[in-house]
């Protein structure tokens, strides 16, 4: 297997799909359409497919990278064409391999002009997120990162709601502002230790000044993305205005760059900073947890209620991260995980009475279950999963961060309880807002329950939410062995700088 | 020395050949024509034919040349490898030139066969410029080019806009080089030689006296005309503007690279050793010019003034590499150029192709709906434009990417923080353009076709904007290779 190259082909393997869209030409629109849509389905489908080689295939008892490829790219600047994965990337392309079919059925009818644009733009946005997943040379790693900004400012700006235009702005400007601070930091990363391999600058002493500074530019880039609180305000717009598969990738899978990245790049390659920062980090994830909860619960607008409650689940992801214990970290790849899946099917509940209603007005709704009653069903267990109810992927993610902030922190802990609590309070609220009651309006009356297409897009996603929750051991077992060796080495650099006292944490 | 001795002609074989092109080029026009008025179109044509296939025989003579660096004509011509780099960009730049002009020189009446020959010229000028080893050659150089530039501008003598821009831009010229003249008598005057290599070995200490300081300020004044750097930019829009559209696309790249070229081998050449006097200077000249180059572009609607202000805004990029001062930030600019040269001429070809009812339309809100109206278009516009917004992994970025790595090497964070924060700002009116191709409703289409030539210009540019990322070796070590040499010397 060492010389079959999986990973290249998985992020590029979209393109192939983008060729045969474009090569298909026919005078009816309509059979274009559904050409684009077939062949994104089946270059999808088949990617995920191939992607499970990555479940299986991945050896869990090592913390080296696996499925890797090394060609020489730019060589005086030693850039290097270096992909890769760890115990801490490979469930994250798993994740998107996973998501980026349900996304084409979800687009299915919903996308009724210009279906061959759409399907090139999600196909190429799946190469990207593939392709950053996979990166281990940081220019690698920044060209996939920002490049996403490109076909995600084109599916916002065409196929968006009404205020498509400035949300699409607001998206790539915000986002572009952070990540070109964070180019400068890795310019200087490469002039300190004179590469761009990430393997080798995971282990490279950057002197504590500098880092701090580093730090600083690599926070702005990744704040933004996950989004952390005051730098949130893109994401709620972007939500509202996105396509449905818009937000399904946008919160599955574009908002993991952030906490991926803070896993990546400031924990193991700036320890000291990491550690000097971590009351800041604290702090604004706590504000994040209880603020964007608090604005959850007064919000009449579904997506963005989901929105916010995005941003306060990713607050746990950051407590998480610095909590830097084994516990900690791993329940915020988890929560992650979990967050990628159940956030990705909310906004899918969400489509599927758009779809029929076109109106995300909580008070348009009322009632649904006298009609809908399978659609209850659906939206209760990954109301119930966002809640962190036992027995869903939320809860572990939860509870492990959590067990991770004691440790750490007890104040930070019981504050994010209290978002919790309050999580809890506002998904009850919208779904009781939603699917209970009397049916009292006139065009809910006729309105139909899931069909078939709908069913098939949220089984898979229902499964791994609740396969997540009853025995995470099978994807925690994945993260282990990384996760640990990635403390060991902060916590080896801490000692050795003197910022930690030998006998540790 | 006899005054019979015959200086070594081989190095400036291009030149000499490009220069033998011109006068018969200019003959053959001349009795081509015989006076008669429907000749004109004819000739125009066939010089233009002439004029591209001795541009690229002159690269072919170029690229031979890899030698070590060679003096001549009593060391007042130089030839290097960062001289062949540069002009070949410059040649080709110019070839571009005369096969975007073609179509549009037709349809305005303007179709003379002076026009390519003008170019020509230019092409000459910028030559000299590039191999300019003294001050005098410099001057000379540069004049022969500007001269020409300022008779292109006002190419189509019965528009009042054109004639305006030819005007403006021969005042302002004509006052950049008296203050480059000034600087060089200055920098004579107290140094006493106007030789390059003299002068390198003059100031190789560092120290100098405050009369070559002040000359040298001059001297910068008077090249940041030349290349449109902030605040010697004021004529830029209006020129841009008002100069027909393809004369426009040859001044936003032929020129600008000959000029950059310039600067960089008479800063890091002869003044190389007065770093510390200039540097300050590039690098405020420089945060000014992306400054202005991106907030100055937000407002406006006209879209060949909005590239002139996206024009100083790139130079000002450039410049973050000719502030670093070393060979890596020499290196940066020269990959700068090379990924701008294919920008803007892809850029320009598309806005060639803005015609309603046969007429050229400039507004941006002409683009509306363009996404629909014509697909294949409108995406190589969104090409080159996030491109040009240094979005990756599209080439504008990695030109970016190498002048700030030369920054950031050289500790010149401040300028590198100021130049993307700049570069975010300028994405905003890029991004608008797109913005409004996609996503506002069409207004009338655009005419169809845009012609062969414009479709092959902009399908090979957005071509190697998409896969530069691929196989950047070439440009990349040849650029390095170019800016070793100018080091060498």
């Amino acid at each position: 297997m060492v010389d079959f190259p999986l990973l290249s082909i998985l992020t590029f393997a979209p393109l192939v799909g983008v060729v045969a869209i474009l090569i298909i030409r026919h005078d009816d629109e309509n059979v274009v359409a559904s050409n684009a849509r077939n062949v994104a389905l089946f270059v999808s489908s088949g990617i995920f497919l191939m992607s499970l080689t990555l479940w299986f295939g991945f050896d869990q008892t090592t913390a080296d990278f696996q499925f890797v490829e090394n060609v020489p790219w730019m060589e005086d600047f030693g850039i290097a064409y270096h992909m890769g994965v760890d115990g801490i990337s490979v469930l994250f392309v798993l994740l998107t391999t996973l998501l980026m079919p349900i996304c084409i059925l979800a687009s299915w009818t919903s996308i009724k002009e210009r279906v061959k644009e759409y399907m090139i733009a999600f196909l190429i946005l799946e190469t990207f997120m593939i392709g950053m997943f996979c990166a281990l040379d940081l220019m690698l790693f920044y060209i996939f990162f920002e490049a996403v900004l490109i076909p995600m400012f084109i599916i916002i700006g065409i196929w968006g709601g009404v205020r498509r235009v400035y949300a699409a702005f607001k998206l790539f400007l915000y986002t572009l502002l952070g990540s070109v601070l964070m180019l400068i930091a890795m310019l200087t990363m490469y002039n300190y230790a004179g590469t761009t391999d990430i393997t080798v600058l995971l282990t490279y002493d950057f002197p504590i000044d500098v880092q701090k500074w580093m730090w600083l530019a690599f926070f702005a880039s990744f704040a933004v993305k996950v989004p952390m609180w005051p730098v949130h305000t893109w994401l709620p717009d972007a939500h509202v205005e996105a396509p449905t598969a818009g937000s399904v990738i946008l919160a599955g899978v574009l908002l993991k760059f952030g906490g991926y990245g803070f896993l990546r790049f400031s924990l193991p390659m700036m320890p000291e900073a990491s550690l000097y920062f971590t009351p800041l980090m604290y702090t604004l994830s706590v504000i994040a947890v209880i603020y964007t909860s608090l604005v959850a619960l007064a919000q009449e607008d579904m997506k963005k209620l989901i929105a916010y409650s995005s941003i306060a689940h990713m607050g746990f992801v950051t407590i998480g991260t610095f909590t830097m214990t084994v516990q900690g970290i791993e329940g915020a790849i988890y929560q992650m995980l979990s967050h990628g899946v159940v956030s990705a099917a909310l906004f899918l509940v969400v489509g599927v009475i758009y779809d029929r209603i076109h109106t995300r007005e909580i008070s348009a709704y009322g009632g649904l279950v006298n009609r809908m009653p399978a659609y209850a069903l659906v939206f209760m267990v990954f109301m119930m999963a966002s809640v962190g109810l036992p027995g869903t992927g939320g809860f572990v993610g939860e509870v492990l961060v959590l067990v991770g902030a004691f440790k750490s922190n007890t104040i930070v802990a019981a504050l994010a309880m209290l978002g919790v609590i309050l999580g809890a309070a506002y998904m009850l609220y919208l779904y009781r807002r939603v699917i209970f009651g009397e049916l009292t309006k006139d065009n809910l009356m006729s309105i139909l329950d899931m069909n078939r297409r709908e069913m098939a897009i949220f089984a898979p996603l229902l499964l791994v939410t609740l396969w997540m929750g009853i025995y995470p051991v099978s994807f925690l077992d994945f993260m282990h062995v990384s996760v640990e060796n990635l403390l060991q080495n902060v916590e080896a650099s801490l000692i050795q700088n003197g910022m930690l006292a030998v006998s540790g944490r | 020395m006899t005054m019979a001795t015959m200086p070594n002609i081989i190095p400036a074989l291009p030149e000499l050949f490009l220069a033998g092109v011109i006068m018969l080029l200019l003959m053959f026009g001349v009795f081509q024509k015989g006076g008669i008025k429907d000749n004109d179109v004819a000739a125009f044509n066939i010089v233009s034919m002439l004029s591209m296939v001795s541009l690229i025989l002159a690269v072919f003579l170029l690229i031979p040349i890899t030698g070590p660096r060679i003096t001549t004509f009593a060391d007042m011509f130089v030839i290097d490898v960062f001289a062949v780099f540069s002009k070949s960009l410059v040649l080709v730049a110019a070839a571009f030139g005369i096969l975007m002009s073609r179509d549009f020189m037709e349809r305005h009446h303007i179709a003379r066969f002076e026009f390519p020959i003008l170019i020509l010229f230019a092409a000459l000028g910028m030559m000299l410029m590039i191999s300019a080893n003294d001050l005098i050659s410099l001057y000379v150089g540069l004049e022969m080019q500007s001269l020409s530039l300022y008779v292109m501008a006002a190419i189509q003598r019965d528009d009042e806009r054109a004639t305006e821009a030819g005007l403006k831009y021969f005042v302002l010229g004509a006052v950049a080089s008296g203050l480059l003249l000034y600087g060089a008598s200055l920098v004579y005057g107290f140094a006493g030689t106007t030789n390059f290599d003299a002068l390198a070995v003059l100031f190789n200490g560092g120290e100098t006296s405050t009369g070559v300081v002040i000359g040298i300020v001059f001297i910068l004044a008077g090249l940041s005309f030349k290349v449109s750097a902030v605040p010697f930019h004021m004529w830029t829009p209006d020129v841009y503007e008002g100069a027909p559209t393809p004369v426009t696309a040859f001044f936003a790249v032929a020129p600008k690279i000959a000029a950059l070229a310039l600067f960089l081998r008479v800063m890091i050449g002869p003044f190389g050793g007065l770093i510390e006097h200039w540097q300050q200077i590039i690098v405020l000249v420089s945060i000014l010019s992306m400054a202005l180059g991106a907030f100055a572009a937000i407002n406006q609607r006209n879209i060949k003034r909005l590239m002139a202000y996206s024009s100083i805004g790139h130079v000002g990029y450039a410049l973050v590499g000719l502030a670093a001062g070393t060979e890596i930030g020499v290196r940066g600019v020269l990959i700068y150029l090379s990924i701008y040269l294919v920008m803007n001429i892809g850029t320009f070809a598309c806005i060639l192709c803005m015609r309603r009812g046969g007429r050229m339309v400039e507004e941006i809100d002409d683009l509306a709906g363009l996404g629909k109206t014509h697909p294949l278009l409108a995406a190589t516009l969104v090409v080159f434009m996030f491109s040009l917004a240094g979005i990756p992994p599209l080439a504008g970025f990695f030109g970016k990417l190498y002048v700030f790595l030369a920054a950031i090497e050289s500790g010149l964070y401040l300028l590198a923080i100021l130049g993307v924060i700049a570069s975010v700002v300028g994405a905003f009116y890029y991004l608008r353009i797109i913005k409004i191709m996609y996503f506002d409703e069409a207004l009338d289409a655009l005419d169809k076709p845009i012609g062969r030539d414009l479709s092959a210009v902009i399908g090979v540019s957005a071509l190697i904007i998409i896969l530069f990322f691929a196989y950047p070796g070439p440009v990349i070590n040849s650029a390095q290779a170019a800016a070793k040499a100018l080091f060498a010397g």
